[in-house]
């Protein structure tokens, strides 16, 4: 048996029939990485020393009696922008290569509560800040599949380790599609949840009222266990909604029988790579069977949503970014003649060119002149993308989409040109300019064996509607068994 | 003329909707507190100028009457006490600082 073959809930259960200990199971996780991590490069920093110490610790306490929990010493890997005290928080940034977080962040409390282990952090664009991981200040990710594509981004290490077994499972954040498009690459599940469902405390921010975290999996009943640890009120995150707690487990009913599918023909559109749309509408006709009501409608907002989604990101990102000035944490140039000088050259040798592009894009969209007829109108834009959406979910419980235009793209290929890798989030931020829920499962691969991603978006706070929906697709198709990355690499 | 695009060879937007001049890319790199060096200015001003002219497909959005959203949840105040909370752990708070003296960060002169 290949232990980093299982998802966390046959781990859960092996680690219940005493088949496998905790031990174990970090020993395998951190041998995987030995052996695989060169290849694909997803983490920032490795803490598998650490981790193996963390198990041995665990499993005493636990023959002892001291701790109990479902999901003590379970490994996991957490995406470079969450705040782990202790160990270096770097946003895959020169600004944060040396910060180390006094705190923790709430969600890595949670996991910490949990006593689960955290095996590293992982690599992502710069300050999340990009598709493909290719902006990361330290390395490139490699998308398991096929060495020489890009694994998404900006969670691309998220959801390469998890693809490539180096952990069970991840967390990811997502401002425009960073967990759900890089999951969709990587042949992973990947969960966006309603904003203000997980607290952003500890989240380096980037664009505040897009940003959210959430589980990047191999299965859809990882995704809800995942979802229930981190999912709940935090008074430190005044966003973050005060809810009753649900156990998301209990929606997967593996049943979609008169469930109401919507599936917006502009999304389907010219841009869309011909594979992904067979792919899609092979996924359409699995739900038909299944006894799903689908129906084509109108969304015409994908376009209005990506250049607001731009405007409003970049604005925000230029005042939250606006932190970085070289005095309290983060890099300091070493030559400067007097205090002013010292925030310009600190930023401008700290920032890549990127994140540079995005603070200029968000102080122009925000300066004199330009505010009304950029940000403002952005802002009116995100109201008509809630309004068409309310009116989808009058008639629909579930929305699908392709989670991206194409497949993994190859390395190297869109990171000289801003514009074009901007577009590939087309068929993403609009859930994000909405504040709505969004899930990305694979459907199947294309004829080069690249996995391709089904998006299913939600009411607000419908979590249980879109996880059932994709576990009920996932049973039926069994995309895990048919199809595993394969590392290839071209001569 | 906005065409449906998915790809920037698809674009079609027409002329340069608000063209940004040097002078302006180089005011709004001052006001962000970054320097633009001679051989980037040109390239940050293409990619800002293509950025923009896809931007203003929200100037053809109908949007007529409606009100600006700024958050994606309902507008709403959440208060709370004000209470002090004392973080107590200084030393990593000022581990992270380029420099420090005495329990303080330590900066240039600023007058």
């Amino acid at each position: 048996m290949d232990i980093t073959e299982l998802t966390v809930h046959e781990l859960q259960e092996k680690i219940k029939s005493k088949e496998l200990t905790i031990t174990q199971i970090t020993n395998a996780y951190v041998d995987r990485i030995n052996e695989k991590e060169k290849d694909v490069q997803a983490f920032v920093t490795t803490l598998t020393e650490e981790a193996k110490k963390q198990a041995i610790e665990v499993e005493e306490k636990i023959n002892k009696g001291e701790i109990t929990g479902e999901f003590a010493g379970i490994p996991i890997g957490i995406k470079d922008n969450m705040c782990t005290k202790g160990v270096k928080t770097t946003c895959s940034s020169k600004m944060l290569e040396n910060f180390i977080s006094p705190y923790d962040a709430t969600v890595v409390e949670k996991l910490n509560n949990e006593n689960i282990i955290d095996l590293g952090k992982l690599n992502m664009d710069e300050f999340a800040m990009g598709g493909s991981t290719e902006y990361s200040y330290f390395k490139k990710t490699r998308n398991p599949w096929n060495l020489n594509k890009v694994p998404g981004g900006s969670s691309g290490g998220s959801a390469a380790a998890v693809a490539a077994n180096l952990v069970p499972w991840a967390l990811g954040s997502d401002t425009g599609g960073s967990i759900r498009q890089p999951s969709s690459f990587c042949g992973v599940v990947g969960l966006k949840p309603t904003y203000g469902l997980v607290s952003r405390y500890g989240l380096v921010a980037f664009a505040s009222s897009l940003d959210q975290i959430g589980p990047i999996t191999k299965d859809v009943r990882d995704s809800a266990i995942l979802l229930n640890i981190i999912a709940g009120h935090d008074e430190k995150d005044s966003t973050s909604a005060s809810r009753e707690k649900v156990d998301y487990t209990k929606c997967l009913k593996n049943d979609v029988k008169g469930l109401k599918i919507g599936v917006p023909k502009e999304f389907f559109g010219e841009g869309i790579n011909k594979e992904v749309k067979e792919s899609l509408q092979k996924a359409i006709e699995t739900y038909k069977k299944l006894g799903a009501e689908v129906e084509e409608f109108s969304l015409d907002i994908a376009q209005y949503s990506l250049a607001s989604y731009y405007i409003i990101a970049c604005a925000e990102a230029s005042s939250n970014l606006g932190r970085f000035d070289g005095i309290r944490y983060g890099y300091r140039t070493p030559e400067f003649t007097n205090l002013k000088e010292l925030y310009k050259k600190s930023r401008s040798e700290g920032f890549g060119a990127e994140v540079k592009r995005r603070i200029i894009l968000g102080t122009y969209v925000l300066s004199s002149g330009y505010y009304d007829a950029y940000y403002k109108k952005a802002q009116q834009v995100r109201t008509l993308v809630i309004n068409e959406f309310n009116k989808g979910f009058e008639k629909y419980d579930v929305i699908l989409t392709p989670t991206s235009p194409t497949v993994a793209f190859d390395i190297g290929s869109k990171s000289d040109n801003p514009l074009e890798m901007y577009l590939a989030d087309i068929c993403t931020v609009s859930v994000n300019i909405a504040g709505l829920p969004g899930i990305s499962i694979p459907c199947g691969v294309d004829s080069q064996g690249m996995p391709i991603g089904m998006q299913l978006i939600g009411n607000k706070f419908c979590e249980e509607t879109i996880l059932n929906a994709a576990y009920t697709f996932e049973q039926e198709v069994k995309f895990r068994e048919k199809y595993k990355p394969q590392f290839k690499q071209n001569a | 003329m906005v065409k449906k695009v998915y790809n920037s060879e698809q674009i079609e937007i027409g002329d340069d909707y608000m063209k940004v001049s040097k002078e302006e890319i180089l005011h709004i790199a001052n006001l962000s507190d970054l320097i633009l060096e001679e051989n980037e200015v040109e390239k940050y001003l293409s990619n800002l100028q293509e950025i923009l002219n896809f931007a203003n497909i929200v100037s053809n959005a109908p949007v007529e009457g409606l009100d600006i959203t700024i958050g994606s949840n309902e507008a709403q105040n959440v208060f709370r006490k004000d209470e002090i909370k004392i973080f107590e752990d200084n030393k990593s708070l000022l581990q992270n600082a380029p420099t420090q003296d005495q329990n303080m960060f330590k900066i240039p002169k600023v007058l």
